[in-house]
């Protein structure tokens, strides 16, 4: 007998118990899914919450953007900096006004040693959690792959206002259209950080040391 | 062949001591106990905090726990979906009825990727099926990169907690670690390092990046699977998920058969439930989620591997099987008083505290004298059961677990619980030995050692007390005052002599 079927038979013998094939009926869930949580100001949490983890807010209009964008990667020095092939043009010359940009297209990923030598990273985002103070990346185009926003030390995250759920549930329902077409999705709440010397916190360990949060209104 | 991987302690949970021999030794080492309490306090104190700000906590763990009951009450239709929705991903399927078999997947598809070695993510799963040195033997090198797991690897040491496996290593003892090891196994740490937490996960961050970049296999566990989408979940602080689940061409997850959850959805009740649990955050710095393969973006090679070992045992037992709903927090570990004073050694088995004590006899079940003690490990205070996401009644499982541990002993020879009241039988049984015993209580109790009189005296007793601490004993002993009433002047009463 295979694997499989020696372990779902038993499976089956374990829950002979269990009458009620519908589960749904068998375990009922009071649950309402989805819900906002209450609160006065969505975009106040959001910013308070991501600066919370030490993470930078930078916030600016649509037409200040690009600006922005150009004078922080000024300010952290960076030299080289990749951004995904859909990333706005505009956003993308503003990097360019500041650094180096190698500009990633998507069916010719950068080789790992040289994404490794780029300083810093500009994406959009899909859906921000103001009560988590997270952003969620669903990795559309103008997010690009994962190892982008990932190696580089320094991420620039485009959040438009509009795109700030108030919690959890919300989000997850957002999502699910992302997973349902197969795309991976990345949850970022501040930049990586570790507990695990003496429950010290340490901002940056193996993921961006510095993460910048461009709030879009 | 040499090995190519730090070597560990040989740890052999069979015929390992009961958990009050490991205990004793435990508690011997002052430094741990004192690095424990720190860290337990402090983690209790931020879940504590967290966990105050959710007006529904309570609704949150009723859903939690329904959800996982409802999925454990028809795993086998949510497993089967879950395959079908992973291969329809583009992922490989694989099914392991035991430890020995789940290794041999992660090794034939290693071997297969042209690799000697592989980063891994934290799992339990994978520590649990001891896959590290299941590679060793196999030749291939596996790599910790989670900080906690890279201290214990390089120290030659075992985990000692589910969340912060390195909680009984100080700052200084990680600095001599990376100092004298990381050379050995790569990138060497910085000669003038210095026990700063941001030095040293600096030195971290660049001995794995040379790992990271080169490795072509990655091993993870994952903490959730929904049967819905196909979809994989991993949740971590550091990065090294992220490094290790994007960067290599294949990618192989150890997923216990009881990590399912039915729908997408059902992950909003999880991801609030889970980082207020575990790290005391509102959310952990990142979460992956991946569905199978991405094309370009990430692992174009995606095994899963599905592991039974031991879970459809625990599925058995009908008031069992909630310890199934378990998703690894630690919540009970950190406001535990008795790991918070043996540490997380004691309980020999990579699961240990509350959980450990109810989950561990399930999966092995309890021939062994270590499993067969772990449900005694407690002083069923309940605070396990009230800081428990998924509301896992451990308090009411260990009284579950011990009358079948005592049923197996009676039919198989002296039971634990028989024989410890076998001693206090003998004790209180027999008038000399009472007043002796009594006497010696007193007498303890009057020494200016601090310690000494909260301990019980004789064997049996003496173990189960190492670890806690007795009330003090009274000044003297009912018969002494009453003799000493009766022989004060002016009382008629005589005592009977």
């Amino acid at each position: 007998m295979s694997a499989r079927d020696e372990i779902l038979g038993r499976i089956r013998g374990a829950l002979a118990d269990v009458g009620e094939p519908d589960p749904a009926r068998d375990v009922v869930l009071d649950w309402n899914y989805g819900q906002p949580l209450p609160m006065d100001d969505v975009i106040a949490r959001f910013v308070q919450r991501v600066e919370d983890y030490r993470a930078e807010v930078v916030r600016a209009d649509e037409a200040a953007l690009p600006g922005q964008i150009t004078a922080v990667l000024q300010r952290h020095g960076a030299t080289a900096v990749v951004v995904p092939a859909g990333l706005p043009e505009a956003w993308r010359d503003a990097a360019g006004a500041a650094a180096d940009v190698v500009v990633e297209q998507r069916r010719q990923p950068l080789p790992h040693d040289e994404l490794n030598r780029i300083d810093a990273v500009v994406t959009a985002s899909r859906v921000s959690i103001a009560e988590t103070g997270t952003i969620v990346l669903d990795h559309a185009p103008d997010q690009g792959r994962r190892a982008l926003s990932l190696v580089p030390d320094l991420h620039l995250c485009v959040v438009r206002e509009g795109d700030v759920v108030s919690d959890v549930g919300e989000a997850v329902g957002l999502l699910g259209i992302s997973v349902a077409s197969h795309r991976p999705l990345t949850w970022i709440s501040g930049p990586s950080a570790t507990s695990d010397i003496e429950l010290n916190r340490v901002e940056g360990v193996h993921g961006p040391r510095t993460l910048v949060v461009l709030l879009v209104g | 062949m040499t090995r190519r991987t730090p070597d560990v302690a040989p740890v052999t949970w069979l015929g390992m001591p009961a958990f009050p021999a490991n205990a004793k030794v435990q508690l011997a080492n002052d430094r741990q106990r004192a690095n424990l309490t720190h860290a337990t306090r402090t983690i209790r104190a931020k879940r504590a905090a967290v966990v105050s700000e959710v007006d529904d906590w309570e609704q949150l763990r009723l859903a939690g726990a329904a959800i996982k009951d409802r999925t454990l009450r028809h795993l086998d239709t949510y497993l089967v979906e879950f395959e079908k929705k992973l291969k329809a991903a583009g992922a490989t399927v694989h099914w392991a009825r035991d430890a020995a078999e789940a290794n041999q997947v992660v090794i034939d598809v290693t071997r297969a990727a042209g690799a000697d070695e592989v980063v891994k993510v934290k799992s339990m799963a994978t520590q649990e099926i001891e896959l590290n040195e299941a590679l060793e033997e196999a030749g291939i090198a596996a790599w910790e990169t989670d900080l906690a797991e890279l201290i214990v690897q390089l120290g030659h040491d075992s985990p000692s907690h589910i969340l912060v496996p390195a909680i009984h290593r100080n700052r200084s003892e990680i600095r001599e670690i990376f100092l004298t090891e990381m050379g050995r196994y790569g990138r060497a740490a910085p000669d003038d390092l210095t026990d700063d937490p941001g030095r040293l996960a600096e030195a971290a961050r660049i001995h794995l990046r040379e790992k990271f970049l080169r490795a072509k296999v990655a091993v993870s566990g994952a903490n959730f699977a929904v049967a819905e989408t196909g979809t994989l979940v991993v949740v971590e602080s550091e990065g090294n998920g992220r490094m290790c689940l994007t960067l290599p061409e294949t990618l192989i997850t150890v997923v216990g058969i009881e990590k399912v959850l039915p729908t997408f959805a059902d992950l909003e009740v999880f991801l609030k439930l889970l980082p207020r649990s575990s790290t005391g955050e509102r959310m952990n710095p990142y979460t992956t989620m991946w569905t199978g393969a991405h094309g370009l973006d990430g692992p174009r090679d995606v095994h899963v591997v599905l592991v039974d070992n031991g879970r459809t045992n625990a599925l058995a037992d009908q008031f069992g099987r909630q310890v199934l709903r378990c998703i690894r927090c630690s919540a009970c570990l950190n406001i535990c008083p008795v790991y918070e004073r043996v540490g997380g050694h004691a309980y020999g088995s990579v699961y240990p505290g509350p959980i450990g004590a109810v989950l561990t006899p399930q999966l092995r079940g309890h021939t062994e004298a270590i499993d067969a003690s772990l449900p005694f490990a407690s002083s069923l205070c309940g605070a396990c059961f009230d800081v428990c996401p998924v509301r896992i009644e451990i308090p009411d499982l260990l009284v579950h677990l011990r009358r079948q541990v005592v049923d197996e002993h009676k039919r198989g020879g002296l039971g634990l619980e028989r024989l410890a009241m076998g001693v206090l039988g003998e004790v209180m049984g027999n008038p000399h030995s009472l007043r002796a015993a009594q006497i010696a209580s007193t007498l303890a109790g009057k020494l200016p050692i601090p310690g000494i009189g909260r301990k019980l005296p004789g064997p049996g007793a003496s173990a189960w007390t190492t670890s806690r601490d007795l009330p003090m004993p009274a000044a003297e002993t009912f018969t002494q005052w009453w003799r000493k009433r009766s022989d004060a002047p002016g009382t008629d009463e005589e005592p009977d002599r």
